[in-house]
């Protein structure tokens, strides 16, 4: 038989429902690739082989009697980042180490549901906070993808790095993942996956480790457009225990796939030309235009002329939630707690110096110094107000557009230790990507092609509020287009 | 009014007090503000408390609406405008009874807007407070420091619970004033349901905000709104009995006071009251006040409420204190005062309403706020748990009202109702305190009487007021039982009056 491993998730679910192959034989396919992979790719921080097979023969039990789910027996990476139940969760920290929630998130308990199989708990940048995986306390992920013209390591992007090595190396049919700037659509795009951020409040945020809650979002990375489709319909859902969940229907998105653009009206912004952009990406961004207009698409030039601040109120925003969100690791209940303190406010300061990497510390820092008194209303109100710009740029380009196509990343991926020396360059890598999260629109990121050194490069497209099918249906036809078939080829 | 304003009487002079309240109140409700864990008195440590109270990674909160509804009640109670729209925030700050380093608060945009509150002054005469606010937050846990010598324990029983905290403005002009205030926050909340008022549990407590100034000053702050005519404020946190607030505020404002007269400047720190040294003690002063970096919680989208749902709570609010005062005033014909110590606690109000049909109602008030309230108290019991059915003072009433007992009979039969003898007929029958109407039975004792006395029968003559003597004899020999105006009719026929 072939190679399970590289099997879509769509081609893995029918095959498993056909019984052309157990879930315990492409379960075992997977953690044998992990087994040789992890050790240079770092994708997955805890694999958890055991549990992995126990639910393999259970959902191969559930085939057998012709039951179950629409991800039967499918295994997938999980997120550190998504709480699961009796298995360590971290978020990439230190500050975490240890943690065993007695208790599962919304998002992965409807995965479980639906009959996928844990395979292990992926890296990621700690607390999501990072563009490239290297502020992990596991260390850095590598991407599967080596570039043309050099042997250095290359980051897979982050802050969902893990799931996009991951999905990129097959060691996962596909993986969860979340989105708070882009740290699903970019490592996306920095792997050559499908990366997909739904619209806000279409996934619970219950269970998941809070980074920006007014940002952040679950969301799949997969091989394909059809498969983050079905992912994410699973993944989905309205959940009381999260007050900013949508209570809307979870349509069946692979529904939109190959049905044609013809009369769409995709959106070009002005904005979304940045200085320094390679010129291929700027080609692959026209290339992007001419195949949808061949499809039957009208290409509609559009202005969203907020998006210059979009980075600058993101980076006040995500770090003001998150110095409130991350408060609670005191080292008072869970967690690290410094070994000697000789004070309360000691035993806070070095638990938490110790516990939190430098990246977070940063942003912890400005997130308390843009709420404090004197400053909140020119950073924070200030940035509030920004942020309804740019979510009024959408809106009042919706009555002329259907959908919006931009680069999903200024570059292709960058080698490990690039951009450490300036944090402000690398908080640029989300410059496409934030403004969707500031909106609460989905977004997605499709591999379009390859840069002169053969890295992977995507394509964004933005739609509408819950009309995630648009943008499935914009991202099917540039996939089709495409014809994107380029693998890492396997040097680990 | 001025002549009345509360003065302390300093070295330099008069001075004023200007005092504002924040009392926070617990919902009264079954489960937490956002967490849908218990609410309870006496549960063991730490055995209410969820995931959501502990701070655990990725718990959100989830509104319990019962206790906005609990919210809107009150401020409905308080005549205060409901803001159909709201909004909570975070207040930011590190301690460990604070499991999720934040509390959830609404500073922007409360629930409960501008209200007012009429309060009775001890003299009877009436005062208004103006409510600033009244919004909802939650509680924190509570830090047990002496259970070991080197370590602290947390209890996050209480963590997350749902406060309403009472926002007054600086209305309040002397102590007797703010422990009026309090008082009838605390009854308006008990009639809403809102909250228990039990003060001994934490549950009902006050920050007393309290400054001094200068007779004159307080006006000009009320012509102009402007704080710098009145003296520096400082905060005496969780004050939690009436005699405390009254002792408080006494203290500091003495405290003030002679620092100004000494040349001084108060500074604004927020203070504990030491009940047991019996004064004010700086907790934190201005400059080390906290920043508490306060934020919309984006965990939670904006309160928004429904105009018909306000409607519907509006309309099964109770009778309030004040509207049951001048009713009983009205239909009873009860003074102010009699009206005003029976409205003080719904289960009274209702055990004389109950009591009362049919019947002299200020006869039946005087036995509930005299007699009944007496013996409660002594029993350390309380109307609500009242085991004497209202029906029982309605019957002793009757047989006074009937002549079949005096008044002063009364009193015994009450004593054997009360030991549980049966009702007040069955007693008078068992003991046999039926009033002596039998006028025949009344005239021999008062011959006989009037026949061993033949001096003081003569003296009356002279002194017509000491046929209280003779009446006194005869109720004497009929054992109490006479009726006391047939005894009197025959003493002023005998005695020739």
């Amino acid at each position: 038989m072939s190679d399970l491993t590289k099997l879509t998730l769509k081609a893995a679910v029918d095959g498993l429902k056909a019984r052309d192959f157990s879930s315990e034989e492409i379960t075992r396919a997977f953690l044998a690739n992990i087994e040789t992979a992890n050790p240079r790719l770092n994708a997955y921080v805890l694999p958890t082989a055991d549990k992995a097979l126990d639910m393999a023969r259970a959902a191969d039990a559930r085939l057998a009697k012709g039951e179950g789910g629409p991800l039967e027996g499918a295994p997938l990476g999980v997120k550190d980042l998504f709480c699961t139940d009796g298995v360590q969760t971290t978020a990439g920290s230190n500050m975490l180490k240890g943690f065993v929630p007695p208790y599962e998130s919304t998002v992965t308990a409807n995965l479980w549901r639906d009959g996928a199989v844990m395979l292990g708990k992926l890296n990621m940048d700690e607390f999501a906070m990072g563009s490239s995986n290297e502020t992990s306390a596991f260390g850095p992920v590598v991407n599967p993808w080596k570039s043309g013209v050099s042997n250095a390591d290359l980051t897979p992007g982050g802050s969902s790095g893990g799931s996009a090595s991951a999905v990129a190396g097959d060691l996962c049919l596909a993986a969860t993942a979340s989105d708070t700037g882009g740290s699903i659509r970019q490592p996306a795009a920095f792997t050559g996956t499908v990366g997909v951020k739904p619209t806000y409040g279409r996934a619970s945020r219950f269970g998941m480790v809070a980074f920006a809650s007014s940002l952040d979002q679950a969301g799949p990375i997969t091989k394909t457009v059809e498969d983050a489709a079905i992912l994410l319909r699973s993944m989905c859902s309205f959940d009381p225990k999260d007050s900013t969940s949508l209570d809307v229907e979870t349509p069946d998105w692979s529904q939109s796939l190959g049905k044609s653009v013809k009369g769409l009206r995709i959106g070009i912004p002005n904005e979304y030309v940045v200085d320094g952009m390679p010129a291929e990406q700027m080609e692959l961004w026209e290339k992007g235009q001419a195949w949808l207009r061949e499809a039957g698409a009208e290409i509609v030039e559009i202005s969203l002329p907020h998006t210059k601040y979009a980075l600058p109120a993101y980076y006040i925003i995500a770090p003001a939630e998150a110095s409130s969100n991350l408060a609670r690791y005191d080292g008072m209940r869970f967690g690290h707690r410094a070994a000697e303190a000789k004070s309360l406010t000691d035993l806070y300061e070095t638990s938490r110096a110790e516990g939190f990497g430098k990246e977070v510390q940063r942003r912890l820092t400005i997130g308390a110094y843009v709420l404090s008194a004197g400053f909140y209303d020119a950073y924070y109100v200030r940035a509030l107000k920004v942020r309804r710009r740019i979510a009024e740029d959408f809106d009042k380009v919706w009555d002329r557009v259907d959908a919006i196509l931009t680069p999903s990343t200024p570059s292709a991926a960058f080698a490990i230790g690039d951009r450490q020396i300036d944090p402000v360059t690398m908080y640029l890598n989300d410059v496409f990507t934030v403004t969707a999260n500031l909106a609460g629109l989905p977004g997605i990121s499709v591999p379009a092609g390859l840069d002169k050194a053969g890295l992977p490069l995507g394509l964004q497209v933005i739609g509408k509020a819950l009309d995630e099918a648009t943008v499935f249906q914009v991202a099917g036809a540039l996939e089709d287009a495409a014809g994107f078939v380029a693998r890492p080829e396997k040097w680990w | 009014m001025t002549d009345k304003t509360f003065t302390i009487q300093g070295r330099t002079g008069p001075w004023e007090l200007v005092m504002g309240l924040e009392i926070h109140a617990q919902v009264a409700s079954r489960a937490k503000l956002f967490s849908g864990a218990a609410v309870g008195f006496g549960a063991g440590p730490n055995e209410q408390v969820s995931l959501v109270d502990a701070g655990f990674p990725g718990m959100l909160p989830v509104l319990n609406k019962f206790c906005v509804e609990q919210a809107v009640r009150t401020g409905l109670g308080l005549n205060a405008q409901i803001n159909r729209r709201s909004q909570f925030d975070r207040k930011n700050y590190f301690y460990p009874d604070l499991p999720t380093g934040y509390q959830i608060s609404q500073l922007f945009y409360p629930i409960v807007g501008e209200g007012v509150v009429e309060v009775e002054a001890e003299d009877g005469s009436f005062f208004n407070v103006g409510i600033e606010r009244l919004h909802l937050e939650q509680d924190a846990g509570k830090l047990i420091h002496d259970l070991s010598p080197t370590e602290s324990y947390v209890d996050l029983n209480r963590a997350g619970t749902a406060l309403m905290e009472i926002v007054s403005r600086p209305d309040i002009r002397s102590p007797d004033e703010a422990v009026a205030y309090v008082k009838k926050i605390r009854t308006i909340l008990i009639y809403l349901g809102t909250c228990d008022g039990d003060m001994e549990k934490g549950n009902l407590r006050a920050d007393v905000n309290v400054s001094v100034c200068r007779p004159g000053q307080y006006e000009k702050f009320k012509d102009t709104g402007d704080f710098s005519h009145l003296g520096t404020r400082c905060e005496i946190k969780n004050v939690n009995s009436f005699r405390f607030i009254n002792q408080a505020i006494n203290y500091e404002a003495r405290r003030q006071i002679e620092i100004l007269e000494d040349g001084g400047t108060v500074d604004q720190e927020t203070r504990l009251y030491d009940p047991t040294a019996g004064e004010t003690r700086s907790m934190r002063s201005k400059e080390e006040a906290m920043d508490y970096r306060y934020f919309p919680d984006p965990d939670l989208l904006p309160l928004e409420l429904e105009q018909a749902w306000i409607d519907e709570i509006r309309a099964s609010l109770p009778e309030l204190p004040d509207e049951k005062r001048r009713r009983f005033m009205s239909q009873y014909g009860l003074s102010q005062y009699d009206a005003g110590v029976l409205i003080s606690e719904q289960a009274k109000a209702d055990w004389f309403e109950a009591a009362a049909k049919g019947r002299d109602a200020k006869l039946v008030s005087n036995w509930v706020t005299n007699e009944l309230s007496a013996r409660l108290a002594a029993d350390g019991s309380d109307f609500a748990d009242c085991k004497l059915p209202p029906a029982y003072v309605a019957e002793l009433v009757e047989l006074i009202e009937t002549n079949v007992i005096s008044s002063k009979i009364a009193k015994e039969v009450f004593d054997h109702v009360w030991n549980g003898e049966g009702s007040p007929a069955q007693v008078v029958e068992k003991h046999g305190l039926k009033q002596v109407t039998d006028t025949g039975a009344i005239e021999k004792a008062v011959d006989d009487i009037i026949a061993a006395n033949p001096d003081k029968a003569a003296a009356v003559a002279e002194k017509p007021q000491a046929v209280g003597w003779f009446v006194g004899q005869v109720m004497k020999a009929t054992g109490g039982k006479a009726n006391p105006a047939v005894v009197n009719e025959i003493l002023k026929a005998k005695l020739g009056l």
